[in-house]
């Protein structure tokens, strides 16, 4: 069996902050992107700009986490980063694209009514395709990425499969779910029982793509199989699936009774539950079956230097991350803007 | 595609989406400053006239801001894509200067940005001006971080080198104050500034062509030429000292800038020429006897470097920077008379009176973008053929991706970012042509101030400044 290496050393302590900051970005932009996914189905003007109004505060503080999450792989463990970019070279520069698109919009879309369907089509295009490049990002890692001598050896198309499709489609579900969850937290009346039903629609796709992924990831990996299902590990991992399985059951029991604060947590724990399974699958390696999180590693000097900053601001950008949630906390009504 | 070998596409790729780029930083940096001091004065004088120029330029840097940070976004995964072999290798110096501009700037400001755009009336005056204060902080914070890096690849220190070939750190205050980076960081912040004083006193100039009594576009057209007065002088200096601080580190580019191919003392400075590469001399020349060496070495007979100091190989392309500083001296000057010329007006007494000065001034508006962008070519191809000056060379900082690829990423950058960024210049422009008069009632959902706007709007003296066109 491969040594899981979880010795508390520097490069294990940076794999585990960069895992924090992908999940708080998952969870944070994942529903802002989501709402871009339902937009289309949004038919009045009224409620999107409500429902857009919910996000405009905080959209871009959801995506500096990802700047975060590009950045921090390049400071923490360059060769990793070096690897990965060209390897996913396409899916990167459309994903890149597409945020632009949607970064755009949420300006435009105020300052020109006349061309608004134009900006409205530049948000929602922008968050499904920067959503399903993130699937398609996430299932290539999964799959694995060739590696020679420091650099990606594989050719362009390699991120290209079934499984990376499956997991784009699967991700734009789990965003949409977060999406739904995040505006029955935040509207009332008409806005708010359409955000229940895309939740009972968006929470089923999500529970059923993570059916497919933890029947098709063991098929697509011996070494994941392996993981999973020897013993003892299957028993440590149990309660993975076992979490997944009552909080699946917390959501049928919130949007049955029509708990609004209970659908958004719990599609957070969701997707928190699929980051933990997934990570199980992938240590000891940064790039799956190819390099180490020891070998892409930067020298410690570097990591050092970083965690020092880290332990002294990420609190920090927590407390006023925090702060501005709660200053734009509450119910929007119809009609009313911060803009 | 044989024209267009990966290197050459990437290197376009780069310059392109770096020089769209720098455009917003140098506008946002300055505006997030000017919007704290306009916030900073109302609350300190009450007076009205401060809020609406501080609602007035928010509508822009909220636009300005977005565009900044969404190609900001793309620079951060530029590194990897095409430059992975750079960010293997440097990724060890550099990457923790960019992770440390994430944490201490970008967060900051998207953290406060929300609050400052929409919570003037859930949170306060003084919080929100503290959100203020917080976003033009984080915005100096990220110009501080990311000029360390940008100099440390210019004057490259307190480094070593691994098994693999990565650069390792060794002495991180020599990486972060390396020798270029205090001047940079000055000379940067500066043109920051000045961008936007020359486009604030454009705006400013426009509204009073139109209405010579618009009380705010007489506010803001004074702060704009009082910048100008103090601060374009003040830059002359600033870029004088950058200059010799590279010419002690990077004599090449020096070379370059000044289009001298061959060591001497009593070097001419040249005005205009045409250098010829090949030839190795340059064509059409017009020159000022001993100039050159006047300013580079403080006396006449200074020796100065010439470009055939070194081979070939290891010069950076001439005709550019020695353009692209000649483009960057002109407006630097043109800045410095407008500067003086207002101040002349002001002692005169006639500085709201004289049309020419509102005319120079709506001319000279996009001054400080054009002398941003050309001092960022004289200072990024001037260090060519290197990504890091004097140990890692362009050529060998590419990752593994082929022609084609870069070549229909950069199309796709190119489409993109005319059409989007210029839709975004365009509402931009729109909004600069509304008169900062008050009765701006936006046509969204207007910004509100707790109370205060309302009341104000009902004093009649405050109306006089509507708009003569209507």
């Amino acid at each position: 069996m491969v040594d899981l290496d979880l010795a508390l050393d520097l490069p294990n302590i940076w794999a585990g902050l960069l895992a924090l900051g992908i999940f708080i970005y998952v969870a944070l932009d994942g529903f802002d992107l989501g709402i871009g996914l339902l937009f289309p189905w949004l038919d009045q003007t009224a409620d999107r700009d409500t429902a857009m109004n919910t996000i405009a505060p905080v959209w871009d503080g959801n995506e500096t986490w990802l700047i975060l999450g590009g950045g921090g792989l390049f400071a923490a463990f360059p060769l990793a980063y070096a690897v990965v970019m060209p390897a996913l070279y396409a899916p990167f520069i459309a994903m890149i694209l597409a945020l632009v698109f949607r970064g755009v919009a949420f300006e435009y879309r105020w300052r020109d009514p006349a061309h608004r369907t134009i900006w409205t089509s530049s948000f929602v295009f922008g968050s499904l395709v920067a959503t399903f490049m993130q699937g398609i990002v996430l299932g290539a890692f999964v799959q694995g990425i060739e590696v020679a001598d420091r650099a990606y050896a594989g050719g362009w198309w390699d991120w290209l499969s079934p499984f990376t499709l499956m997991c784009g489609v699967a991700l734009c579900c789990g965003y949409a779910f977060l999406g739904a969850g995040w505006l029955i937290l935040k509207t009332t009346g008409t806005l708010r029982a359409q955000a229940y039903r895309f939740a009972r629609i968006a929470g089923l796709a999500t529970l059923f793509f993570i059916g497919v992924v933890s029947i098709w990831t063991p098929l697509l990996s011996p070494e994941i199989a392996e993981r999973w299902f020897s013993v003892p590990n299957f028993y440590y991992l149990a309660p993975i699936p076992t979490l997944t399985l009552i909080i699946g059951g917390l959501i049928a029991f919130g949007l049955r009774r029509q708990i609004d604060g209970i659908i958004y947590p719990c599609a957070i724990a969701l997707m928190g539950l699929c980051f933990v399974g997934l990570g199980v699958g992938f240590l000891p390696y940064i790039v799956p079956r190819a390099i180490t999180i020891r070998e892409a590693a930067a020298p410690d000097v570097s990591l050092e230097f970083m965690l020092i900053g880290a332990v002294v601001l990420l609190p920090l950008i927590l407390a006023y991350t925090a702060y501005s949630y709660w200053i734009f906390r509450g119910k929007l009504k119809t009609g009313e803007g911060y803009h | 595609m044989e024209f267009f070998s990966a290197e050459i596409l990437a290197r376009i790729q780069f310059a392109f989406t770096v020089s769209f780029h720098i455009i917003f930083p140098a506008f946002s940096i300055g505006l997030a400053s000017y919007l704290f001091v306009l916030e900073g004065l109302w609350l300190k004088t009450g007076d009205d006239v401060y809020l609406r120029l501080y609602k007035y330029w928010l509508k822009i840097f909220a636009i300005a801001f977005g565009m900044g940070v969404v190609s900001g976004l793309v620079m951060s995964y530029q590194f990897g894509t095409n430059w992975s072999v750079f960010s293997d290798k440097a990724g060890p110096v550099i990457g923790p200067l960019l992770a440390y501009e994430v944490l201490s700037a970008f967060f900051l400001e998207a953290g406060f940005l929300g609050i400052m755009l929409f919570g003037l009336s859930r949170v306060g005056k003084g919080l929100h001006f503290f959100a203020t204060a917080m976003v033009a902080f984080g915005t100096l914070m990220s110009a501080t971080w990311i000029l360390s890096v940008n100099s440390w690849m210019q004057t490259p220190a307190g480094f070593g080198i691994n098994e693999v070939g990565q650069y390792i750190p060794e002495d991180w205050m020599a990486i972060i104050f390396n020798p270029s980076f205090p001047y940079r960081l000055v000379h940067m912040t500066l043109a920051s500034y000045l961008t936007v004083s020359f486009v604030v006193g454009g705006v400013g100039a426009w509204h009073l062509l139109r209405d010579r009594t618009n009380r705010e576009a007489r506010r803001m057209f004074s702060m704009a030429m009082w910048m100008a007065t103090l601060v374009a002088p003040l830059q002359v200096v600033a870029g004088d000292l950058h200059g010799l601080n590279t010419l002690e580190h990077q004599p090449m580019k020096v070379a370059a800038m000044e289009g001298h191919w061959h060591r001497q003392t009593g070097a001419p400075f040249i005005v205009a020429a045409w250098p010829d590469a090949e030839a190795e001399e340059n064509h059409f020349e017009i020159t000022i006897p001993y100039a050159s060496s006047l300013i580079l070495t403080h006396s006449l007979d200074g020796e100065t470097p010439g470009l055939t100091d070194v081979p070939p190989e290891d010069r950076p392309p001439v005709g550019l920077v020695f353009w692209a500083f000649r483009v960057m001296i002109a407006m630097g000057s043109a800045m410095v008379l407008l500067g003086l010329y207002s101040a002349w007006l002001r002692v005169r007494g006639r500085f709201y009176d004289t049309p020419l000065l509102y005319r120079g001034a709506l001319w000279m508006a996009p001054s400080g973008f054009i002398a941003v962008l050309a001092g960022w070519i004289v200072t990024e191809v001037g260090r060519q053929p290197f990504t890091i000056y004097g140990v890692m060379r362009t050529s060998a900082s590419l990752g593994p991706v082929e022609a084609p690829a870069i070549g229909a990423s950069l199309l796709a950058f190119i489409v993109v970012y005319f059409a989007l960024f210029g839709a975004g210049t365009y509402y931009i422009i729109r909004l600069m042509a509304k008169a900062p008069d008050g009765s701006g009632v936006d046509e969204g959902v207007p910004l509100r101030a707790a109370g205060t706007t309302q009341a104000a709007s009902l004093k009649p003296d405050l109306m006089r400044g509507a708009p003569a066109h209507g």
